[in-house]
C-alpha cells in the first residue's frame, strides 16, 4: 500500500540526508531495515501511536539546534568503579574511553564490525528490532538499524566485576547522533550497563538485548540535563528461561524524549522490570511507551513510571501488557503516576492490557494528582520552607520508581543527584 | 508570650464563622489547658496559630513575644517557636522519619541564623529522645507516620517537639488514642520540656491528661470564644458535670 503523500515526502527527505554504512556482516541487516522504513514511512502527526507526542522534530532531515548545557558537576556515576565507553555527539572518543577489555565480557565497537565477516552480532542486529515492529510499527528504530554510525556490541559471558558505562556527551549545537547497541548475555551470565548524558542535539538510540536462560542484565540510565535536547530511544529485549532484565531511566530536562521499551518473554519463569522517573519543567515533553509480550509461563513483568511535571510540562505514558495464549501464571503489573505541581502541566496515559490466557494476575493503574497539601502544611509547620517541602514531597514521590533499581548504592547515588538538582532549581 | 486578642476567624471558602472574638494570653513558663465541646473551635485555633491555609482572620490579632503571627508563613512561625502537635498527625509516604526530623531541625536553625547540626550530633540526640519515648529505631526509619498506630503517631509528635525545642507548644488532643502507659510517657516528655521560657497550650477533653501535665490555668472554649477561665479545679468540674452547667451559667 502506498504511503500517504505527506509521510512519503517526510520519509524521503529524512532518508536523503543519511547514508547507509556499507560493507561487513551487518550490511544485509541494514538494507532490510531500510526497506522496512521505506515501507512503513517515518512517524507522522496522524499516527495513532504518536497521538500524544509530536514526531516531526524527531523525523525532520536536520536536527533542531540544542544548546550545550554544562553544569560543571562531576560526571554521573563518578563514584563507582566502571568501564567507560565515551561517545561525543555519537562519535566514539577513544581517548576518553577506557580500555575495552574486561573479564567476563567482550566489548567491541559496532563500526569495527563492518570489516568482519563472521560475527554473532549479525544474528541479532536488527533482528529484535524487526520482531518489535509487530504488532506496532516503530519506524525510528528501523531507521536506526539502517543508519547507525556506531555503538557497542557487548557479549557477556561471565560476571564482569564492574559495570559498563556508556557515556554520551553533547558538544555541537546541531548534532544528530544515531547509535545502536547489541547486548548478548549468555546463560548464567550477569552484567550491569550504565548510560548517561544527553548524547547530541538529537539522539536516536536503539539497544537490542538478548538474555539467555538464567542470565541477567541491569540497565540504569540517566538522560542528560540539556534543556533543548531531543531523543528517541528504543530498547528491545528478548528474555530466556529464568532470566532477569531490569531497566531504570531517570530523565530530567530535555525538550522532547520518547523512550520505547519492547520486551518479549520467550522462556518460562523470567522477570522483567521497566521503571522510570522524570522531572519536567516548562516545554519539557516526555513519553514512555512500553510494550511487554508474555509468551511463556510464570513470568513476571513490572512497569513503574513516575513523573513530576510543572510549568506546563507534559508527560505521556503508553504501556501495554500482551499475554499470549498459553502464557499462564503471568504476573503483570503496571503503574504510571504523575505529580502535577500546577494546573498548566498535563499527564496523558494510555494503559492497556490484552490477555489471551485464563490463569493470570495482571493489574494496571494510572493516576495524576496534585501535591498533598496536608503533607505540605505538616512539613512547613515544622519549619521546612515551602520550596524545600515541595522538593521533599517530589523526591518521595519519585523514590518509589527509583527503588526499583536493585543496586541500592546506584539508587542512592541517583537520589542524591536528583536532590542536588532540585535544590539548585529553587 | 502568646497573646490573642478578639480573634475572629471564618472559613475561607464558606461563610462560616468559627472563632468569634477569642481572647487568650499564655505566659512563658505556664501551662494553659483548653477544654470545650466538640466543634467549638479548638483545633481551628491551633491551625490558625500555626498558619494553615483555608481560614480567614476577619478581626483581632495573635502575637508571639510581640511579633504578629498572622502575617507569617507557617515555616516562619515554626522558626519563631510555634509548634503544633496535631490532633491527626499527617502521613507522608516516601519521606523517612529521620530525614524529616533532620530537615526540620536544620531548616529552623538556618532560619534563625544558627549552624546546622552535624549528622552525628543529630543522631545522638534523636536516639536519646526517641528512647525516652519508647520509639524504636524501626519507627525512625519508616516513612513519616505511615503505618504508625494512633499512639505511635502521638509519640512521634512529642519526639518532634523535643527535637525542635519550640517556645510555644500547642498540643491538640495529644492524649487521644494513647494507652495508660503511653499517656505517662508522653506526659513525661512534655513535663521534661517545661521551663521558664516555654509556654504550653494543651487542648484536651479529659482531666486524666491534666493529672500528669498539671495546668496553671484552664479555659473553656465554647462556640468560638473562651467562656470561662479558672484553675485546675475547672477541669475537674467538667469531668464530673460536663459542659451544660458552665454553658448555662455563661448565657
Ligand atoms: N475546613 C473546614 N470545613 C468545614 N467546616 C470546618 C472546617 N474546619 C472546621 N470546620 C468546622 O468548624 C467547627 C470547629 O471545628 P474544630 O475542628 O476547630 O473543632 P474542635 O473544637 O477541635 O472539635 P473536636 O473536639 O471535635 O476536635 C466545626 O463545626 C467544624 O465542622
Ligand atoms: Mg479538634
Amino acid at each position: 500500500m502506498a504511503l500517504p503523500e505527506v509521510k512519503q515526502t517526510a520519509t524521503e527527505a529524512r532518508l536523503a540526508a543519511l547514508s547507509l554504512p556499507t560493507g561487513g556482516c551487518l550490511e544485509a541487516g541494514r538494507r532490510a531495515a531500510l526497506a522496512r522504513v521505506q515501507e512503513m514511512g517515518l512517524p507522522g502527526a496522524r499516527d495513532e501511536y504518536w497521538k500524544y507526542t509530536r514526531p516531526e522534530t524527531l523525523v525532520q532531515a536536520a536536527a533542531p539546534e540544542a544548546s550545550v548545557f554544562d553544569d560543571g558537576e562531576v560526571a554521573m556515576f563518578n563514584e563507582f568503579d566502571r568501564l567507560q565507553v565515551v561517545f561525543v555527539d555519537g562519535v566514539f572518543d577513544a581517548e576518553a574511553s577506557d580500555d575495552l577489555s574486561l573479564e567476563g565480557v567482550t566489548i567491541e565497537r559496532l563500526s569495527d564490525l563492518s570489516a568482519k565477516d563472521l560475527h554473532w552480532a549479525k544474528d541479532l542486529y536488527g533482528v529484535l528490532e524487526a520482531r518489535g515492529q509487530n504488532p506496532v510499527e516503530r519506524p525510528l528504530a528501523a531507521l536506526n538499524t539502517a543508519f547507525a554510525t556506531d555503538g557497542v556490541v557487548v557479549h557477556v559471558t561471565g560476571k564482569p566485576s564492574k559495570p559498563i558505562n556508556l557515556v554520551y556527551k553533547h558538544a555541537e549545537t546541531a548534532s544528530d547522533a544515531i547509535l545502536h547497541h547489541v547486548i548478548k548475555v549468555d546463560s548464567g551470565a550477569e552484567a550491569t550497563i550504565l548510560e548517561n548524558g544527553p548524547a547530541a542535539s538529537r539522539f536516536n538510540k536503539a539497544m537490542e538485548i538478548d538474555v539467555a536462560d538464567g542470565g541477567s542484565l541491569h540497565l540504569i540510565r540517566a538522560q542528560g540535563r540539556d534543556h533543548e535536547r531531543r531523543a528517541a530511544t528504543h530498547l528491545f529485549a528478548r528474555l530466556g528461561k529464568e532470566s532477569v532484565f531490569k531497566a531504570f531511566t531517570l530523565t530530567v530536562n530535555g525538550v522532547l524524549t520518547r523512550n520505547e521499551a519492547v520486551v518479549e518473554f520467550l522462556g518460562d519463569d523470567a522477570v522483567a522490570h521497566i521503571a522510570g522517573a522524570c522531572v519536567g519543567d516548562g516545554d519539557f515533553h516526555h513519553d514512555d511507551t512500553v510494550f511487554i509480550t508474555h509468551d511463556a509461563v510464570n513470568c513476571e513483568s513490572r512497569q513503574v513510571f513516575k513523573k513530576v511535571l510543572r510549568n506546563g510540562a507534559t508527560g505521556v505514558f503508553q504501556g501495554k501488557i500482551l499475554v499470549k495464549e498459553g502464557a499462564q501464571k503471568t504476573d503483570g503489573y503496571q503503574i504510571s503516576q504523575s505529580l502535577l505541581l500546577d494546573d498548566d502541566s498535563q499527564f496523558l496515559a494510555k494503559p492497556e492490557l490484552e490477555i489471551y490466557a485464563d490463569d493470570v494476575a495482571c493489574s494496571h493503574g494510572s493516576t495524576s494528582g496534585a501535591i498533598d497539601e496536608e503533607g505540605l502544611f505538616y512539613l512547613r509547620s515544622r519549619g521546612v520552607p515551602l520550596a524545600e517541602a515541595t522538593d521533599l514531597m517530589t523526591l518521595a514521590f519519585l523514590a518509589e520508581a527509583i527503588e526499583e533499581i536493585e543496586d541500592t548504592d546506584l539508587g542512592t547515588a541517583l537520589i542524591e543527584r536528583l536532590t542536588g538538582w532540585l535544590a539548585r532549581r529553587r | 508570650m502568646l497573646e490573642i486578642k478578639n480573634l475572629h476567624v471564618k472559613l475561607e471558602d464558606e461563610d462560616k464563622a468559627i472563632l468569634k472574638g477569642l481572647d487568650l494570653k499564655v505566659e512563658a513558663g505556664k501551662v494553659h489547658a483548653i477544654m470545650g465541646p466538640n466543634g467549638s473551635g479548638k483545633s481551628t485555633l491551633s491551625y490558625v496559630l500555626s498558619g494553615r491555609d483555608g481560614y480567614e482572620v476577619t478581626d483581632g490579632s495573635a502575637t508571639l513575644d510581640g511579633e504578629d503571627l498572622l502575617e507569617l508563613e507557617a515555616e516562619e512561625r515554626a522558626a519563631l517557636g510555634i509548634f503544633l502537635a496535631f490532633q491527626y498527625p499527617v502521613e507522608i509516604p516516601g519521606v523517612g522519619n529521620m530525614t524529616f526530623l533532620r530537615t526540620a531541625v536544620n531548616a529552623q536553625r538556618k532560619a534563625r541564623g544558627e549552624e546546622e547540626l552535624s549528622a552525628t550530633d543529630f543522631l545522638k540526640e534523636v536516639r536519646a529522645k526517641a528512647k525516652s519515648l519508647k520509639i524504636d529505631a524501626d519507627m525512625l526509619k519508616r516513612p513519616v507516620n505511615v503505618g504508625f498506630s494512633g499512639g505511635e503517631k502521638k509519640r512521634n509528635e512529642i519526639l518532634q517537639m523535643a527535637m525542635l525545642e519550640p517556645k510555644m507548644c500547642i498540643l491538640d488532643e495529644t492524649d487521644s488514642g494513647l494507652d495508660v502507659d503511653a499517656m505517662k510517657l508522653v506526659s513525661e516528655g512534655v513535663n521534661a520540656l517545661r521551663d521558664e521560657g516555654r509556654g504550653f497550650l494543651v487542648i484536651t477533653h479529659y482531666q486524666r491528661l491534666l493529672d500528669h501535665i498539671k495546668p496553671d490555668v484552664v479555659h473553656i472554649l465554647a462556640n468560638g470564644r473562651i467562656v470561662k477561665t479558672g484553675g485546675p479545679e475547672l477541669a475537674l468540674e467538667v469531668e464530673n458535670n460536663g459542659y451544660a452547667d458552665i454553658l448555662a451559667e455563661v448565657e
